[in-house]
């Protein structure tokens, strides 16, 4: 997703202590990219491009930052980081997100992440 | 250059700090640290110092602003004593956790209550387990020294921990004593620049500091910090050995005082040290092998080589300036025996004194020695009792 | 090693005094200690200071307990007082007071020591200008303690006096009176 190095890479719930950061410092920064959390989600939110009048009020509310916008436009979900609050859904005015249940498009998420 | 003088041992720490010219100072007045930070404003309104000084709210933010500025990447002091103390005690697990190298000039004060302003070692006791290196000063001069050296071992990229250098309120921080007062910049060349591998105001490196962490890395966290703890062990040796080379004062993890040949000694910390000296001369005078270990350092704790100094010792008197309530015997005497166990048979008694300023004496120390010549005569002593107090 | 103890009331200037008499000592080239026995801030109360004075390193932190010489900074005190406690055989007594030596002495019990008086306040008043007794009763306990003879004594204050009065050198002039006055002015009187 990033070209940026992951200065953490390498560090997670198995390493050893003496591998850990001293004092737990996180180098870098973004590094919640670096962490996959589109399959907390138990609903999906599905975008309907034909509905969306690129208004661009989902994109600021979304906690994690999984509406890409690019030269003024959203695109599909992040659905590596999607966690499917349904927020996005909510502030639409134009009903272009549907929100369904499960996680079906988690799998999608995973390949992208 | 070196100069001879006198002062009290709240100026000899503003001095220091004065030397040091930490890039940042937060504090907060209380008895009897007041002076300190008091001092340091005058230098930097008089311009000896380009310190960034702050006056904080509380002891509390002044332990924040300190992680702040740390975490920054600059030096950060701060100086406190008892109920201030306590204030910061959350923070002080902070700044030991995210392992800043934050220097606390400590003037150890009775922690309420009773209420209380005077001299006991319950606040920095309070502190112990809080991951700071404790060095512990009987006078205007070691606090001074213990200052000078503090930087450098908390800065030991092995070591990165706070520290915190102890001196005894009101007994030496308003007592006017002698003291050898280092050239600035010698000081300043012994120092050295603090350089930081990691820090947040480095443009070139992004980085958080004190993040949450989940129950799968705080272990590993601790474990490396107690690491660091071990490791103060050699930079407190190495610094101490260098000052000892650039400024010709010896400092050991303890200070052996008459311990060669002696039968009977005492361990304690701090100002009450020098009292004992003085009893320890008179009795050696008349014919009784007595000695003294001083502890200077309770932070990182060196059990190994105390065992080493005390084995061989027909009894040993074991002073605490703090209770514990353990309901059995105060913080040093436990971690001494603890020591000792498997290492040393020496037996001991434990003493509890000089709580909230009571001063204790010469003689106080003589009659402690009689007690220890019992004790290996075979009498039983309390592990643990309290002296001067009224029964 | 001298071992001196003041007795005066919270405001009086004991411990200045006492801080003072180190900063003398150790223009004299001693070891010095000067320290008073601190508690909350009370006017009035009576309180303690003390000083060693020696040639020697001093080490021991504890207060005064057998002193050399006993300073009384306010003589009212010898009526709740004992300010003579554990005073050495042989030491000395100074009193700052206005009144008749035989009264001064009714104040005391059996004494092994000797008994000064000087009227400090008197000197303060017409040479500082106000009823400050510090400088002289300082004056009076160097010259009693015999750490020092009278030029360099003087000398000494002096340069106590610049040092504590640096942002108000007008004082130094009248305490320099008072202290050369008092040297004088010192009695036995028993």
């Amino acid at each position: 997703m990033s070209e940026k190095e992951n200065l953490m890479k390498g560090i997670d719930e198995r390493s050893p202590w003496r591998d850990i950061t001293a004092g737990g410092f996180v180098y870098g920064s973004g590094n919640s990219e670096y962490f996959n959390t589109g399959d907390w989600r138990t609903r999906t939110p599905v975008w309907k491009p034909e509905h969306c009048r690129q208004c661009l009020l989902c994109f600021p509310v979304c906690p994690d930052s999984s509406i890409p916008v690019s030269e003024g436009k959203r695109g599909d979900f992040d659905f590596g980081h999607c966690k499917g609050c349904a927020i996005c859904a909510k502030v639409c005015p134009f009903g272009a997100i549907d929100i369904v249940a499960g996680t079906e498009s988690a799998e999608k998420g995973g390949e992208e992440a | 250059m070196t100069r001879k003088d006198r002062m009290s041992g709240n100026q000899a720490a503003a001095e220091a700090i004065r030397q040091i010219n930490p890039d940042v100072i937060a504090a907060f007045p209380i008895t009897p640290s007041t002076e300190i930070p008091q001092y340091v404003s005058s230098f930097k309104a008089d311009g000896l110092i380009d310190t960034e000084f702050i006056a904080v709210e509380s002891e509390h933010s002044a332990m924040s602003a300190c992680i702040g500025a740390s975490a920054a990447g600059v030096r950060a002091m701060t100086a406190t004593s008892s109920a201030g103390m306590a204030l910061m005690y959350e923070m002080l697990y902070v700044a030991a956790s995210d392992r800043l190298p934050i220097v606390l000039a400590a003037v150890n004060r009775a922690l309420t209550g009773p209420i209380n302003i005077n001299a006991d070692h319950s606040d920095s006791m309070g502190a112990r387990d809080a991951g700071l290196i404790q060095l512990y000063s009987e006078n205007a001069q070691e606090a001074y020294d213990n200052l000078l050296m503090a930087n450098r071992i908390a800065e030991n990229p092995d070591v990165m921990l706070p520290i915190m250098v102890c001196q005894d309120g009101f007994i030496t921080s308003h007592g006017i004593e002698n003291i050898i007062i280092e050239d600035d910049a010698k000081v300043k060349d012994f120092i050295g620049e603090y350089r930081p591998e990691k820090y947040l105001l480095n443009p070139s490196e992004s980085l958080a500091v004190g993040p949450y962490s989940v129950s799968p890395y705080v272990i590993e966290m601790k474990r490396a910090a107690h690491e660091a703890m071990k490791n103060a062990r050699q930079a407190v040796a190495d610094v101490s050995a260098d000052f000892a080379r650039v400024f010709g004062r010896e400092y050991g993890f303890f200070e052996e005082y008459r311990m060669d040949d002696a039968e009977y000694a005492v361990l304690v910390m701090s100002s009450a040290a020098g009292t004992c000296k003085d009893a320890v001369d008179e009795l050696r005078a008349a014919g009784i092998k007595a000695g003294l270990v001083k502890l200077r350092m309770f932070r990182p704790f060196p059990a190994d080589e105390l065992a080493d100094a005390l084995k061989g010792l027909k009894a040993l008197a074991i002073m605490d300036r703090s209770d514990g309530f353990s309901g059995t015997g105060a913080p040093l005497n436990a971690e001494v025996r603890a020591a000792l166990y498997g290492k040393a048979d020496v037996k001991t008694a434990g003493y509890i004194y000089g709580l909230g300023g009571r001063d204790i004496k010469v003689d106080d120390f003589k009659d402690i020695f009689g007690e220890l010549a019992d004790l290996a005569a075979g009498k039983e002593l309390p592990y643990c009792r309290y002296i001067g107090v009224r029964e | 090693m001298i071992e001196i103890r003041w007795h005066g009331r919270g405001g009086q200037g004991a411990k200045t005094a006492a801080l003072l008499l180190a900063d003398v000592g150790f223009s004299a080239g001693l070891f010095v200690q000067g320290f008073p026995e601190y508690g909350p801030e009370r006017m009035g109360a009576p309180i303690t200071a003390y000083n060693r004075l020696s040639k020697d390193e001093i080490r021991v932190h504890s207060n005064i307990y057998e002193p050399d010489m006993v300073v009384v900074v306010d003589e009212t005190l010898l009526k709740t007082v004992d300010v003579a406690a554990g005073l050495k055989t042989g030491g000395k007594v100074l009193v700052n007071s206005s009144r008749d030596p035989a009264e001064v002495l009714a104040g005391f019990g059996a004494l092994n020591g000797e008994v000064y008086a000087i009227d400090a306040v008197d000197i303060a008043v017409r040479t500082i200008g106000k009823p400050m007794p510090n400088s002289p009763l300082l004056s009076a306990a160097i010259r009693l303690s015999g750490i020092m003879g009278k030029d360099e004594a003087i000398a000494a204050m002096q340069g106590a006096f610049t040092e504590k009065f640096a942002s108000k050198p007008e004082v130094v002039g009248g305490n320099m009176k008072a202290v050369s006055e008092a040297w004088s002015a010192v009695l036995k009187i028993n």
